[in-house]
């Protein structure tokens, strides 16, 4: 999974509500991955608006992944910026570990590279 | 990619190794994958550089295809580890792991009633974030799965601001328009099939079994 989906996961324990503490969830003991993929500015373009830049900046800052704290006026002529977006998204990926929810302490086990989002009967 | 070439890669993608009766688990054909996906891109543009969402992915034939077809970002749901590990062979095997992500998750949760309900937990965080949602959804034919089909399609206009490709029994088709409608949806039906279910399960008495098929295309009603 790249962090372009890790930025679509919360949890959803029930009674787990806080919004802050439930996204984005804290990756433990996780295999990181860089895999080469293709650029498209148009496509990082029209995806920025559907990022929760806060929640990715978080994640990013605790892999050690560089990534600018907000966005920039121009980001469709920033080729610094959309460059360090298109590897921070949509080239790391999240081979192995677990999830975890600062709220409920929920843990989503990650295994090769696809995350457990399934949740016991008295967890929904 | 032309039809052919694509039906073709199609054609060798691996698929449910142990296909389970209760989730309704038959693979989508690579000739009909192929062409739902190429229509969706020559004739709509709906998939080159646009983020696709397949709902109960399965083997993972759409999703392949979607990105064959120049989809920048193609996310895969399903409830099945099994099924999801044989997509993600299939993924490695065509090498598309740098476009195509897999998450195991539920789109629909059981209420205490006994009926179902989208599982808005998994999906509030993904509304709107695709253009495009691709589904073979099951059709809700299995005990305690009945209106299955309709929560699907629903859950893809949730997550879809663009369009939505999807399959449905024929005898939903009116039922279906006029609930896209209340979703903000204009619904046609791109193609009338036969879908031709071959005896993959034990209690299966004849050889295959037709069913009726629409393609279904929805797209956001213009306010």
């Amino acid at each position: 999974m790249r962090l372009i989906t890790h930025n679509m996961l919360k949890c959803h324990v029930k009674n787990c509500t806080d919004p802050d503490k439930q996204f984005p969830l804290r990756f433990k003991d996780v295999q990181l991955e860089q895999i080469d993929a293709e650029r498209n500015d148009e496509f990082l373009v029209r995806m920025l608006p559907r990022i929760d830049w806060p929640a990715l900046s978080k994640t990013t800052k605790e892999l050690d992944i560089i990534l600018p704290e907000t966005v920039p006026g121009n980001p469709e002529n920033d080729e610094e910026f959309l460059q360090a977006l298109h590897t921070a998204i949509l080239e790391t990926h999240i081979k192995q570990g677990s999830m975890l929810c600062d709220g409920c302490g929920h843990e989503y086990k990650i295994t090769n590279g696809i995350p457990n989002m399934l949740l016991a009967e008295h967890e929904i | 990619m032309k039809l052919k070439q694509l039906e073709g890669y199609l054609g060798d993608i691996a698929v449910f190794k142990e296909p389970k009766a209760q989730l309704e688990q038959y693979p989508t054909t690579a000739h009909l994958a192929s062409r739902i996906l190429y229509t969706a891109e020559t004739t709509y543009g709906d998939i080159g550089g646009k983020s696709v969402v397949d709902l109960g992915c399965g083997c993972g034939v759409l999703a392949i295809a979607a990105s064959m077809m120049g989809s920048s970002h193609v996310l895969g749901v399903d409830i099945d580890a099994g099924a999801l590990e044989t997509a993600q062979a299939n993924i490695d095997e065509f090498e598309l792991g740098d476009t195509i992500d897999l998450v195991q998750g539920s789109i629909c949760n059981d209420n205490a009633t006994g009926s179902l309900s989208i599982n808005k937990g998994l999906l509030l965080r993904m509304e709107q974030a695709f253009d495009t949602a691709i589904l073979n959804p099951p059709f809700g034919t299995k005990p305690g799965n009945k209106g299955i089909d309709v929560l699907f399609l629903q859950a893809a206009c949730m997550l879809a601001r663009g369009a939505i490709y999807s399959l449905h029994k024929t005898s939903t088709r009116d039922y279906l328009v006029k609930k896209a409608q209340t979703w903000g949806f204009e619904c046609e039906v791109l193609a009338e099939l036969n879908f031709d279910i071959p005896m993959m399960y034990k209690f299966h008495k004849r050889k295959s079994v037709d069913v009726k098929v629409d393609l279904l295309r929805l797209y956001k009603k213009r306010t």
